[in-house]
């Protein structure tokens, strides 16, 4: 891939409207006047301080430390001198990108910009040797730069990064740097101190959340509780006269807001607000009216077909024996740490937001879509992020609310915070999704074909419509598709029948893979029976021609001690691979008089490639946590149209003490199957599900078709 | 007017007593280290110290902490002289967002103040009541057992 365009210029960063540090997203940058911006992505400043900037979001993940580590690493400059901080949207977009995209979701932000990364590094590099070798006189091939200094090999004389980088900044930017072979790595495959860890440990105000502005005020929004649901009427006089309360005012056609000056007072003042709302359109909608929508889908005769192998109607027809059986996955809320907050602050000629985006190019284009301005007006300046998981990228409700109530302040900067009863209830949930597997065996056992049907409701068709295929979401099928169904099946056919609806679906860590990814891995349990086979061993037989699939789910029942279970403990085991990465999982439990225990989850991963092994650790135990949380309590309910969970008392997240051991083995491939980097934010999660009711079938005989477990009863 | 003592110093708040505390430091200290998470102690993100025990900013009240010493997370320790809990928590890499991270912490020094070399037992039993999103809870754990060697 070619190198970003590079456009340059001078920057001095103490010119920074924005004081404080604060809001770059990190407190410890300091303002230095005479930085010299080497590249877009690469400052220097003359006491060797070397500023990395970041495109994508910091939401966990480690994004702050893992993308400077890859410029780093060609950079040659000593890791205890970066510091890191966020790409300006609105420059991204003037300057015609230099910074690539911004977006961060689908596990992408390494796999994505590795390679420009590392070439900004080389670049920079390049510049900084050249103009050391301009100054000896010598030629740039007889010096080499290592821990932010520049040597000319057979002098021994050396200039450090800050004295030269004013001056290699007028140099021109050179295309194609070779870059380090793997092996040669010094930083990259370490775990480096984190740019970011200090800010989070010592309160220091980071978060959206923490924003103060001078004469800011606070809002407080109210949407209308049944989804789809639009205000026609709201007695502004009757909360009028309460403390503190400025402006009531109406957001887009289904929400009102109190602007205050506190929080306090605008949500006290917009619960009071006597509001009456247009609810028909999801009236009577509930699971059970979407349940049967879905299975309609299932049942349609004109499902798209995304992958077929060999002829699965008469494999069926031939069968000695057929299984038939429906899953049912729920809905699931993204339940950030941190609400739904923005900042907004709108006058004639510009809007600016202080926003937790996973996506601070997507936040620019919905706001001037919906204000009716050109992009250049916007500047999405980013925080770090309490929580993203998917919430806060594609789905921008939360920005274009805190817009729509700056809009009717004008020049008055205010802060949206969503309570947590707003964000349980009005999220871009995970979608609900039925799958029906029907299959098809000899006498013997012996798998002759597989059928599956998937009906529910499309993120692309509620996020990203040019997604659709001719009307088809072929991601509602991820983890069965051609490329993605590692088990070779001599009969198979997937076919999905999308059934949208007005409740509002959205991507959530994993996406499809979350259901899917258990969909398979439970069901191919189910043929393991059938064949009386070890499901791991079964799984091996299946996946003969993937030395990788087998090496990553050998590499965690060895972790797990597979098939060596204590007396009373049981095992289950399930491999999916999202984002080129794969990972397998095994769970050991106990169920004791109905009672379900988790005890240990064993897990392998190989991303390929490992830029920081405890961010990888990191994330994948965060999979795991997630994944477990919600394989055993996560549901969101849709009764007459309104979501039931409002909060954790009645949306249900594993605490301390629910926590198993986990144990994670990083097995990366180092390229070995091909070149491409693997992503690690979601790789965690799709497994879990499937190994756990795996589990719960060994040790109870019963095969749990729908999610979560908390709904069935293990008793024996 | 009721004074409030908070990292130290007192200072005169004009609310009413049922203001939950959270609000005043927040909004009338700008002590923003302290975070609204779910509003009825349920997700343990608002943690602060009253007279050195772990309490729920966002239910309790002025009222309810008349008198008594609080301390945020602003308050617990500084990059120069970090609490032990700080340290560790470093030395762990515990944070994912972090949103929730100042309330662990200022649980797990409650904890360590009470029960200075606690059990997993005695882990699990003060920190239940803090939820994390991102699923730190095992790095948690471990940050606990090595604060204890540092205290």
């Amino acid at each position: 891939m070619a190198a970003l365009p590079l456009k340059r210029r001078q920057f001095l960063f103490g010119v920074s409207a924005f004081a404080g540090g604060m809001l770059s997203g990190l407190p410890e940058i300091k303002a230095q006047s005479a930085t010299a911006e080497v590249t877009a992505w690469v400052a220097i400043s003359p006491d060797d301080t070397v500023t990395i900037r970041v495109a994508r979001s910091d939401m966990g993940q480690g994004i702050f430390t893992a993308l400077p580590m890859l410029v780093a690493e060609e950079l040659e400059c000593d890791w205890a001198k970066v510091r890191a901080e966020y790409a300006d949207t609105n420059e991204n977009i003037a300057r015609d990108k230099p910074w690539g995209d911004m977006v961060t979701s689908t596990s992408i932000s390494v796999r994505a910009s590795q390679e420009y990364l590392r070439q900004a590094g080389a670049q920079a590099r390049e510049m900084l040797i050249a103009e050391a070798a301009a100054r000896w006189n010598v030629a740039p091939g007889q010096c080499n730069a290592q821990n932010s200094i520049v040597t000319h090999g057979a002098t021994g004389r050396t200039f450090s990064f800050g004295q030269l980088a004013a001056a290699a900044a007028r140099r021109p930017i050179p295309e194609g740097v070779k870059l380090k072979d793997p092996s040669q790595w010094r930083l990259l495959g370490t775990s480096a101190a984190r740019l970011e860890a200090r800010p989070k440990v010592f309160g220091e105000p980071i978060f959206a959340t923490d924003v103060d502005l001078p004469g800011m005020l606070h809002a407080a929004v109210r949407t209308c509780p049944t989804i789809g649901g639009r205000v026609v009427a709201f007695d502004r006089a009757a909360i009028a006269d309460r403390p503190g309360v400025r402006h009531v005012v109406q957001v887009g056609g289904d929400a009102v807001a109190v602007v205050a000056d506190t929080w306090r007072q605008a949500k006290a003042a917009v619960e009071a607000l006597p509001v009456s709302w247009d609810e028909s359109l999801g009236a009577g909608v509930s699971n059970d009216t979407l349940r049967t929508m879905f299975r309609e889908g299932i049942a349609d005769p004109a499902a798209a077909i995304g992958h077929r192998v060999g002829a699965v109607d008469s494999s069926l027809r031939d069968a000695a024996q057929v299984i038939d059986v429906e899953y049912e996955a729920p809905f699931l809320a993204h339940a950030t740490m941190e609400p739904q907050v923005c900042a907004a602050q709108v006058t004639a000629d510009r809007i600016d937001l202080w926003a937790p985006t996973q996506n601070g190019e997507g936040t620019t284009t919905t706001i001037a879509r919906v204000m009716q301005r050109d992009a250049s007006q916007i500047y999405v300046h980013k925080l770090q992020l309490g929580g993203g998981f998917g919430r806060r990228g594609l789905a921008q409700d939360w920005a274009r609310q805190a817009v729509q109530i700056a809009a009717q302040v004008p020049g008055v900067p205010i802060r949206m915070v969503w309570s947590r009863e707003e964000d349980f209830t009005h999220d871009y949930y995970r979608p609900m999704v039925l799958a029906r597997h029907t299959a098809g065996f000899d006498a013997n056992g012996r798998l002759l074909g597989w059928k599956i049907r998937i009906s529910g409701s499309s993120i692309a068709a509620s996020l990203a419509p040019f997604w659709l295929r001719n009307g088809v979401d072929n991601a509602l099928m991820d983890g069965f598709s051609e490329e993605d169904m590692p088990y070779a099946i001599e009969n198979f056919e997937v076919g999905v029948a999308r059934r949208d609806s007005h409740i509002p679906v959205g991507f959530w860590r994993g996406v499809n893979l979350s259901q899917n990814g258990w969909f398979r891995e439970a069901f191919i349990d189910e043929i393991a029976v059938q064949r009386r086979m070890d499901p791991y061993l079964f799984r091996r037989e299946m996946l003969a021609g993937n030395p990788r699939a087998i090496a990553t789910l050998d590499a965690a029942a060895k972790l797990a001690g597979w098939g060596e279970a204590s007396e009373g403990r049981h095992q289950g085991i399930a491999i999916v691979e999202g984002d080129n990465a794969w990972c397998a999982q095994v769970a050991e439990i106990a169920v004791i008089d109905g009672r379900l225990q988790v005890h240990r989850i064993s897990c392998a991963v190989d991303p390929n490639f490992v830029v920081h092994p405890d961010i990888t650790m990191q994330q994948i135990e965060g999979g795991i946590v997630q994944g477990l949380a919600a394989a055993l309590y996560g549901q969101i309910t849709i009764e007459d149209g309104r979501v039931q969970q409002t909060n954790f008392h009645n949306y249900r997240y594993l605490r301390m003490n629910e926590m198993p051991v986990v144990d994670v083995a990083l097995v990366p491939a180092l390229g070995r199957y091909g070149d491409r980097w693997g992503g690690i934010g979601e790789t965690g999660l799709p497994p879990l599900a499937p190994a756990l009711t795996n589990a719960i079938y060994a040790a109870t005989g019963k095969r749990l078709r729908s999610l979560p477990i908390s709904n069935h009863d293990l008793r024996v | 007017m009721p004074i409030l003592k908070v990292n130290g110093s007192p200072h005169d708040i004009d609310l009413p007593e049922d203001t939950p505390l959270l609000w005043v430091l927040r909004d009338e200290l700008g002590l923003l280290g302290t975070r609204y998470g779910c509003g009825a102690a349920l997700c343990g993100c608002c943690t602060v110290h009253a007279d050195g025990k772990a309490l729920r900013s966002c239910v309790a009240t002025l009222a309810d902490v008349a008198d008594e010493e609080i301390t945020t997370i602003e308050g617990l320790g500084t990059p120069q002289t970090p609490h032990p809990v700080q340290t560790a928590w470093l030395e762990i890499d515990v944070a994912q967002c972090g949103y929730c991270q100042s309330g662990q912490m200022m649980q797990a020094a409650a904890l360590l103040r009470e029960i200075p070399r606690p059990t997993n037992a005695d882990i699990d039993a003060a920190m239940s009541g803090n939820l994390c999103r991102c699923g730190t809870y095992n790095r948690v754990r471990a940050a606990i057992h090595r604060a204890a060697e540092l205290v």
